[in-house]
């Protein structure tokens, strides 16, 4: 038991790096199609690193949301988000505001900042998972970064999914999760939000006939 | 028992307010101008008397508690009518019974769906002022303070479509929300950290010299913007010309003794000391106020401007008598403040009469001539007798003319102020005398002001014709509403002395004192201290002046020439005298303007000897708006101009913004 626990331990850090990594790969890739399959495995690391979190913490209600991050973000999301640049047409190559080295290094900076700030946390933290609070800190900036850098508003709506992703990932390594009502809150939240963007994606090339941001900055009042 | 007996005073108050409330909404949906003039705004009025009547019978009673299940949930509403709730609530019901049954008539000729809604902010307005007088916790009493600003905001801009309307309502919304702000962090300091927001509870809280200060300071600041005082009364003359007569007559009449009632409140009942300088800077306030408001009366030709500043003046003359009472009642000389509370409650309930009364005259000067500056209108006491006879009291009262009721607490006050030698502090005893003289030199200016706006609009020869010709003299709704206003004027002239036994329970209240000695010499004879120092009978007043009037008549006819005679007065000599020719508003202002020149900024434009048509323009501008507001308005400007450069609309500069911040705060809580 106490070699699978473990082992268990070592396999999230596991995870956790990937989720990482692909916060970089999503940080650095153009393609938008790649962009949703990307967001798709992370939902999937996810899911597999709150499965193995609660197996070996015996936290039964973080199955549930395991299942739940699965239908969601791993199947639904990734499917909606497929149908809509297909039919919005939007297959394009992404022109990054900053250029993509750049936006690297910033995120380097930014996990740097995250490992820093998590460290006290960490060492109050009583979970099995508390080294990897770091990570999901800075999976958290890392999408905010990238919301930041996309011009086109497709990207945009991944980034802040993947942010949630980031929180979720904070929430099960830091305490085990929030309480099942607030995650199911949450998830019906970003569910809502994804369709209601949807909404507005249409809306927008209506009246603009594009999906650039830019074209929005008329907007203001002078 | 009788029901009258079974129903607590609050219970009836609550009861007219909801009435009022039920009237506003019938009005909103009837919009039918017939029923609303015909029904609803009489009916309004008999609500009032009703008030009145109610508040007038538990002056004397114990106070009436209440708690209402309304509100937010843990915060009900409390309620309570104690003896300065109800004075107030007398002054409210009394005044809007006129005013009420003078707007019947007067909105005789608007379309329904104005009038409609015009009808429902009325309502408001009324019952807003009525709950601000009977709260019982800071969270009620702003509530209904907000409602009374909003709803009379709405009600000042009736005719929006005119852009000086609107700018003289966004001013009065601005400087009442800026008051309003002072207001609520003065109730903050004052529940004392307790965190709860009763009345009862701030009387209880010990708060020390400091924070009492810091308390009562923004309270003078909150309560002074809605009431005028300088240097917040921008909005006044702007405002009150603004609205509809019957509004103004309103705002003026009873909307500025919400902002008394609230510095009495929190002055003297909810703040357990009172420290003398204190008393000293409302003394000050007040009398510049006073002496302000009646400078720039005397040189307005607009005749509803004119009446603002005279309201702003009496308004300081009441804030004089407060500020004397603290002063008094902090050296602990108990009788000396109730004398001069008493005068500043006095002035209140008279001011809100006279005042009134001028308004809603100025409005059927209006209806008749469609004109409101002075210089075009004329001779109107032959066109209009009724209008003018009623005027005509109001303006004697507010000159401070016996018998009158205005004479009456200018008199209580200039005593209270001759019977304050003695003060343990020598600077006080150097700025007391001044005081008086100023607030003599006040009244002698309103006197004067009184005297241009009745002689001008009124008297003489009409100075266009064609406007005063055609006009009608006022109908019986408004005949009714200003006899009723008028008359309160008299009774309250002459029978002071019933009237301060009546304050007599609210000095009680506030300062543990009343003037007992009103009463000594019986019910005819006012005598405020002692008789040998003063005392003041108004009846033999009226029979010496009717009987000289009498006397001189019987002379006249006995031993002149015995017959009547018709011919141009002070002609001077003239071959002929054109209605052109008599002293105009601004004549008549002219000298006022010369003396006090340094207090005006005057720009005029005069014309060259050789021009053809001449045509003269002077304009008097208020210097404390070019000192003070011009320049914050600048610098807001150039601060709201910085702000806005963050306004990029790009979506990514504003996801920059939250990151950043994002960022800050988790370095910070680190």
């Amino acid at each position: 038991m106490n070699i699978l626990n473990i082992y268990s331990g070592q396999l999230i850090n596991l995870f956790a790096a990937l989720v990482l990594l692909i916060a970089f790969a999503m940080l650095a890739q153009r393609r938008v199609l790649s962009l949703i399959n990307l967001f798709a495995l992370q939902g999937l690391l996810l899911a597999a690193s709150t499965a193995l979190v609660a197996w070996s913490s015996d936290q039964h209600h973080l199955y549930y949301s395991a299942a739940l991050t699965l239908v969601l973000k791993v199947l639904f999301l990734p499917w909606l988000l497929h149908r809509l640049i297909r039919k919005l047409n939007v297959k394009w190559d992404i022109e990054t505001l900053i250029n993509i080295p750049t936006t690297m290094l910033l995120g380097l900076a930014l996990v740097v900042f995250s490992f820093n700030l998590a460290g006290p946390i960490s060492e109050i933290a009583g979970t099995i998972t508390r080294s990897t609070l770091g990570i999901a800190i800075a999976s958290v900036l890392l999408s905010f970064l990238m919301m930041i850098t996309r011009s086109k508003a497709v990207p945009q709506v991944i980034g802040f999914l993947a942010m949630e992703n980031g929180l979720f990932f904070a929430a099960v390594t830091a305490t085990y999760g929030m309480p099942m009502v607030v995650e199911l809150g949450i998830a019906l939240d970003i569910l809502v939000g994804m369709i209601i963007m949807g909404i507005f994606f249409f809306q927008i090339r209506a009246t603009f006939d594009s999906l650039e941001l830019k074209h929005m900055e008329k907007l203001r009042e002078d | 028992m009788t029901l009258a007996s079974a129903l607590l005073p609050l219970d009836i108050a609550l009861g007219v307010i909801v009435y009022w409330l039920l009237l506003g909404l019938a009005g909103l949906f009837s919009r039918n101008s017939h029923f609303i003039t015909r029904y609803i705004f009489p009916a309004a009025a008999l609500g009032s008397l009703v008030l009145a009547a109610a508040a007038l019978f538990s002056l004397g009673g114990p106070a009436n508690i209440a708690v209402l299940p309304l509100g937010l949930p843990d915060l009900p509403f409390h309620l309570r009518l104690d003896a300065l709730s109800a004075f107030f609530l007398l002054l409210l019901g009394a005044a809007s019974t006129g005013i009420s049954i003078y707007a019947a008539g007067y909105f005789r000729h608007m379309s329904g769906a104005t009038l409609g809604l015009l009808c429902f902010e009325y309502h408001l307005f009324l019952l807003g002022m009525a709950l601000v007088f009977i709260a019982d916790d800071a969270y009620l009493f702003m509530v209904a303070w907000e409602t009374m600003a909003l709803s009379s905001y709405f009600l000042v801009t009736t005719d929006h479509a005119v852009p000086e309307i609107r700018r003289a309502g966004f001013l009065y919304l601005l400087i009442a929300h800026v008051g309003a702000i002072a207001i609520l962090m003065s109730f903050g300091v004052m529940q004392g950290g307790h965190g709860d927001y009763t009345f009862a509870t701030m009387r209880g809280a010990q708060l020390d010299t400091f924070w009492a200060s810091i308390t009562f300071l923004l309270a003078l600041f909150g309560f002074g913007a809605k009431a005028g005082i300088l240097p917040l009364h921008v909005w006044l003359p702007e405002a009150h010309p603004a609205a509809p007569s019957p509004i103004s007559a309103m705002m003026s009449g009873i909307m500025l003794k919400t902002a008394i009632y609230g510095i009495l409140r929190v002055s003297f009942d909810l703040l357990d000391m009172q420290l003398w300088w204190w008393g000293a800077i409302a003394l000050t306030l007040g009398l510049v106020t006073a002496l302000f408001g009646v400078l720039f009366a005397a040189v307005q030709s607009d005749m509803k401007r004119l009446l603002a500043y005279s309201s702003i003046e009496n308004i300081g003359i009441i804030l004089v008598g407060i500020g004397l009472a603290i002063i008094f009642h902090s050296f602990g000389k108990e009788a000396l403040a109730a004398l001069a509370l008493t005068a500043a409650l006095y002035h209140s309930l008279n001011h809100s009469f006279m005042k009134s009364l001028l308004f809603l005259g100025t409005g059927s000067v209006l209806h008749a001539t469609g004109e409101r500056n002075l210089g075009k209108l004329g001779g109107l006491i032959r066109r209009m007798p009724k209008l003018a006879l009623l005027v005509l009291v109001g303006t004697l009262a507010l000159a401070g003319l016996p018998p009158l009721n205005g004479f009456v607490s200018e008199w209580l006050l200039l005593q209270a102020f001759l019977l304050s030698p003695g003060l343990p502090n020598s600077y006080l005893n150097m700025l007391v005398p001044i005081a008086a003289a100023a607030l003599a030199l006040a009244a002698a200016l309103a006197a004067y002001v009184m005297v241009k706006f009745y002689g001008i609009i009124f008297l003489g020869q009409p100075r266009e014709a064609n406007l005063v010709e055609k006009a009608q003299d006022i109908g019986t709704h408004e005949w009714l509403g200003l006899a009723w206003l008028a008359l309160g004027c008299i009774v309250l002239g002459i029978f002071p002395v019933y009237i301060i036994t009546q304050i007599d329970h609210i000095t009680q209240m506030l300062v543990g004192q009343h003037l007992g000695g009103a009463m000594q010499n019986g019910w005819m004879w006012l005598t405020p201290i002692q008789a040998d120092r003063a005392s003041y009978n108004p009846l033999i007043l009226i029979g010496t002046i009717v009987l000289g009037v009498l006397f001189t008549l019987y002379m006249v006819k006995k031993f002149y020439h015995r017959r009547l005679r018709r011919s141009a007065a002070w002609d001077c000599g003239y071959p002929e005298q054109t209605a052109r020719m008599q002293d105009t508003a601004e004549g008549f202002g002219q000298p006022i303007r010369q003396i006090f020149d340094l207090f005006f900024g005057v720009t005029r434009e005069v014309p060259s000897p050789f021009d053809k048509k001449p045509h003269y323009r002077g304009e008097t501008r208020d210097l404390l708006w070019e000192w003070c507001y011009l320049p914050i308005a600048a610098l807001t400007e150039k601060i709201s101009a910085l702000v806005g450069r963050l306004q990029h609309g790009r979506i990514h500069i504003y996801l920059l913004y939250s990151f950043v911040t994002l960022l800050a705060l988790l370095a910070f809580v680190r």
